[in-house]
């Protein structure tokens, strides 16, 4: 069991769960257009399913926002 | 409905028209669907038909918010020549199904100002309360 804070709130979370499962559990439906910091460094999207998170850990995401007229 | 001080409101209009003729863009604030502060944020597209938020200031206010027991409620955006609703851009890369999504029309002499929620591409007007 591993505590998490997920934009910071502490979640328990199984094992060591990568980034990509984690913004899964948490409602993104499209992990591709959230940004993404790990202990306030950013993580890029190629890389969400191969790193996981450890005890301790601290994951922010927000949704890209953009558009146009 | 949500509840943006007149003075933020103020605000919002003046950053629009400041950076014409690019699109404008900032985050809002507060507590519930109280706004708070006001955040003008950086167009990195710096175009007048399109706009995208820097992920690095989205994260500060984002950081800055959460230690004051604060949450980002809304987005804010302008249209410099087109009407103050959402283009199919807009809706298309509305992801947040939380927030409300602000836009600022520019196109006639006096600036209008409106609010939406945008969930699974369904756009709903939501009502201003200008305290």
């Amino acid at each position: 069991m591993a505590i998490i804070k997920v934009n910071g709130e502490s979640q328990e979370l199984n094992g060591t769960p990568s980034i990509l499962e984690v913004i899964k559990q948490n409602n993104v439906l499209q992990p591709d257009m959230v940004s993404v910091q790990v202990n306030g460094e950013f993580v890029h999207k190629d890389n969400f399913a191969a790193t996981t998170l450890k005890d301790g850990d601290e994951i922010d995401f927000l949704y890209f926002m953009g558009g146009g007229q | 409905m949500i509840e943006i001080p007149k003075d933020i409101i103020d605000g919002i209009i003046k950053q629009c028209y400041d950076e014409l003729p690019n699109e404008a863009c900032g985050l809002l604030t507060g507590i519930g669907n109280s706004v708070y502060e006001q955040h003008p944020m950086t167009n990195i597209d710096h175009s007048p038909e399109h706009f995208s938020f820097d992920p690095q200031e989205q994260f500060t206010v984002l950081k800055k918010s959460r230690d004051t027991g604060r949450k980002i409620i809304a987005n804010y955006h302008s249209h410099p020549a087109t009407p103050a609703r959402p283009s199919q851009e807009d809706i298309v890369l509305a992801f947040d199904p939380d927030i409300t999504y602000i836009i600022v029309s520019l196109a006639e002499p006096e600036p209008v100002v409106k609010a939406f929620k945008i969930r699974d591409c369904r756009v709903e007007e939501e009502e201003i309360k200008i305290l």
